[in-house]
């Protein structure tokens, strides 16, 4: 398998597009025409060749352009990157995960070799070549979290697990869906969760910490999580709201197809051998409106989801701007067909 | 889902006599795979096949959490248990094929800490071994105090000396008692944890001496080894299932449900975890509830049931599963 990795960008001139190959295999997050919250996690097993799931860390066509956004954000915002003291052995239970996974999954773009304490590490896309000792954070150029987190897409948070709660004490966080980790960190479950609205009253934080807390190791889980962004723009971070919050303003009837973004979070969950933490990653896929609606179960079911969304749920995800104007837009590809279960294309 | 559902086939490596009560075992993968990596005070859930009975009982890994080629238990024989530790030790020799879960960890270090104070009572010392390994290569200070009831039933006690030196506090009740815990307690740098794992007075009485002293309950971290205790027979209806089972004197109700194929989380087998809290929609009875898990309203309403440890006398007694 060879992927063509694309020259684009997330920012100012948006070059990023997916292309017609890369379509069908988007995690679209609707499995029903109604959404609400729900548990929704299954567990990360290898499934159907293709698609996102197919592999623990996936890799796309966006890796490389998604890695030199990374660095972008990180040169204007080391705050993006922060781990407490107690959290390297964890960071460096997150190199390992990533490294093992990545080499075994993809042995075309990724080698690793493991003498001992001593490892080699290939990643031909990035034309990374190092030699380190593992655990000895001296022997990487940077801290262990960050110098994997610049070589795997998507954010990544590690939760330190004590006290029955789960802390964010670490994570490199460059393309988040309007969160802060400098805000969060120190925090535990039910604090950085805590401006999320129903889902408290419905008792899905306090289910969701037991089945983490108990997670076990070998044994991964995933979620989807997903919401709307104007402009293909992965760092959608409190601190540069200014840059990102007027971009709902430019939104019309005549460009909202390319404007407006679905945005889905695929959310794993892995429990870290040496230090018990959890690794949290959330990888982003953004497609455009305009991309989505080419598969015609997803355009029907869209609609459906968007014109019944709960009225709070609007508001919390930041579509009040211009949520009437997309779900008419959506209204001509809805035929009032039946669509089929689950979220692959037909 | 619950560790003990994806299980590691072993090979039983070595077993080691540790005085006459303790023995250790040895495990490797059968394929001389890497075995996955664990903290300090993790434990494997041993899945023994006794006959017709299934049983699995959890003991914590002794050996080093960098040692990928090999884990170590060890288990204290008890003669008035449910056969679990009797089968170990009377069936279990070199050479055996048995299946392990992967670690868990319920009794981690709190990697904050500035200093961990440790405190062991008898087979208590397990998790600590592997916690001093695990501190001892982090460069974080750490002492270790262990009572035993004598000298010749003191697990690793010498050995553990050698090992680490000045760390490591012996106490023998037939030489003058355990430790001081008052003046232990009240003379600890700031961001000491304390770890205590034994039987359930020592527990309580480190427990209750750190919180006295003025300690904050998050600096306070203790394991009980509690095993399912034997009783008389007794029946159970599951809901959901729609079945009846029977609960053997020297099984555990867990076990039962486990081997009538009704799915149910569980984690640590010991009535600490809380993972197996199940509702209960009938009782007819009374639970003999056992776990250290649910509050003493809980227990009154007997609408919650631990099954990992909890036994039942009385009519009837359906379950939510």
């Amino acid at each position: 398998m060879t992927i063509h990795f694309r020259n684009e960008t997330f920012r100012n001139d948006f070059t990023y597009a997916n292309s017609p190959g890369n379509i069908p295999r988007f995690p679209f997050p609707f499995p029903e025409d109604v959404y609400m919250y729900s548990t929704n996690v299954e567990p990360h097993h290898a499934t159907r060749a293709g698609s996102p799931f197919e592999h623990a860390f996936d890799v796309d066509e966006h890796y490389v352009s998604e890695m030199k956004d990374r660095a972008l954000v990180l040169a204007d915002d080391p705050g993006r990157c922060q781990a407490l003291p107690h959290m390297e052995t964890a960071a460096w239970d997150f190199v390992e995960l990533v490294m093992v996974s990545k080499a075994r999954d993809y042995p075309d773009l990724f080698e690793l070799t493991i003498d001992g304490d001593r490892w080699h590490w290939i990643n031909k896309t990035l034309q990374i070549d190092d030699t380190f000792v593992f655990g000895d954070s001296s022997t990487l150029p940077c801290h262990p979290m960050e110098y994997i987190g610049r070589q795997v897409q998507g954010d990544h948070a590690i939760l330190d697990q004590r006290d029955g709660n789960l802390w964010m004490d670490a994570g490199i966080i460059t393309a988040q869906a309007d969160w802060s980790l400098d805000f969060d960190i120190g925090m535990n479950f039910f604090e950085w969760h805590a401006p999320v609205p129903l889902a408290h009253e419905l008792g899905v934080f306090q289910r969701a910490l037991k089945f983490l807390l108990s997670l076990p190791q070998g044994q991964p889980s995933r979620r989807l999580n997903w919401t709307l962004t104007v402009n293909p723009r992965l760092d959608t971070s409190p601190e540069n709201y200014p840059k990102w919050g007027p971009d709902k303003l430019t939104v019309n009837p005549g460009n909202i197809g390319e404007k407006v973004h679905l945005r889905v979070e695929l959310q794993t969950f892995w429990r870290l051998p040496r230090s018990n933490a959890i690794l949290f990653p959330i990888r982003t896929y953004l497609m455009a409106m305009n991309e989505v609606v080419t598969q015609p179960k997803w355009g029907r079911r869209l609609h459906r989801v968007m014109r019944d969304l709960r009225p709070e749920l609007v508001e919390y995800k930041g579509l009040s701007r211009y949520h009437p104007m997309l779900v008419d837009w959506l209204a001509q590809f809805d035929d009032g067909a039946p669509t089929s279960p689950g979220i692959f294309p037909d | 889902m619950s560790a003990s559902d994806h299980l590691i086939p072993v090979v039983v490596s070595r077993v080691v006599e540790v005085n006459s009560i303790i023995k250790r075992f040895e495990f490797k993968h059968i394929h001389g795979n890497e075995l996955p990596a664990f903290s300090g005070g993790a434990h494997i859930v041993v899945e023994m096949l006794d006959g017709p009975i299934k049983r699995k009982n959890a003991y914590s890994l002794m050996s080093s959490p960098f040692d990928r080629d090999q884990y170590a238990i060890s288990v204290r024989r008890d003669d008035n248990g449910r056969g679990g530790s009797k089968f170990m030790h009377e069936k279990v020799e070199p050479g055996m094929r048995m299946n392990i879960s992967a670690p868990v960890n319920l009794f981690a270090l709190d990697l904050r800490a500035r200093k961990h104070l440790m405190i062991a009572g008898g087979i208590g010392i397990t998790p600590f071994i592997a916690q001093m390994t695990q501190a001892s290569s982090l460069g974080v200070p750490f002492e270790l105090h262990y009572a035993a009831r004598s000298a010749s039933q003191a697990a690793y006690m010498d050995s553990l000396q050698d090992r680490f030196g000045d760390h490591v506090r012996c106490y023998c009740d037939d030489a003058g008692g355990g430790p001081d815990l008052a003046a232990l307690l009240s003379d600890q740098p700031l961001g000491t944890h304390v770890y205590v794992c034994g039987p359930k007075g020592m527990i309580e009485a480190v427990v209750q001496t750190a919180t006295d002293l003025g300690w904050p309950a998050a600096h306070i971290h203790f394991e009980h080894f509690l095993s399912p205790p034997v009783g008389k027979a007794f029946s159970v209806h599951l809901a959901k299932a729609g079945i009846d089972i029977t609960v053997g004197p020297e099984q555990s109700l867990l076990e039962a449900i486990e081997a009538s194929g009704t799915p149910v989380k569980c984690l640590c087998r010991g009535g600490a975890c809380g993972q197996c809290e199940t509702k209960v929609v009938t009782c007819d009875g009374d639970i003999a509830h056992n776990d250290h898990w649910l509050d003493d309203d809980q227990r009154a309403s007997k609408q919650f049931i631990m099954p990992c440890v909890s036994r039942f006398s009385g009519k009837r007694l359906e379950l939510d599963l």
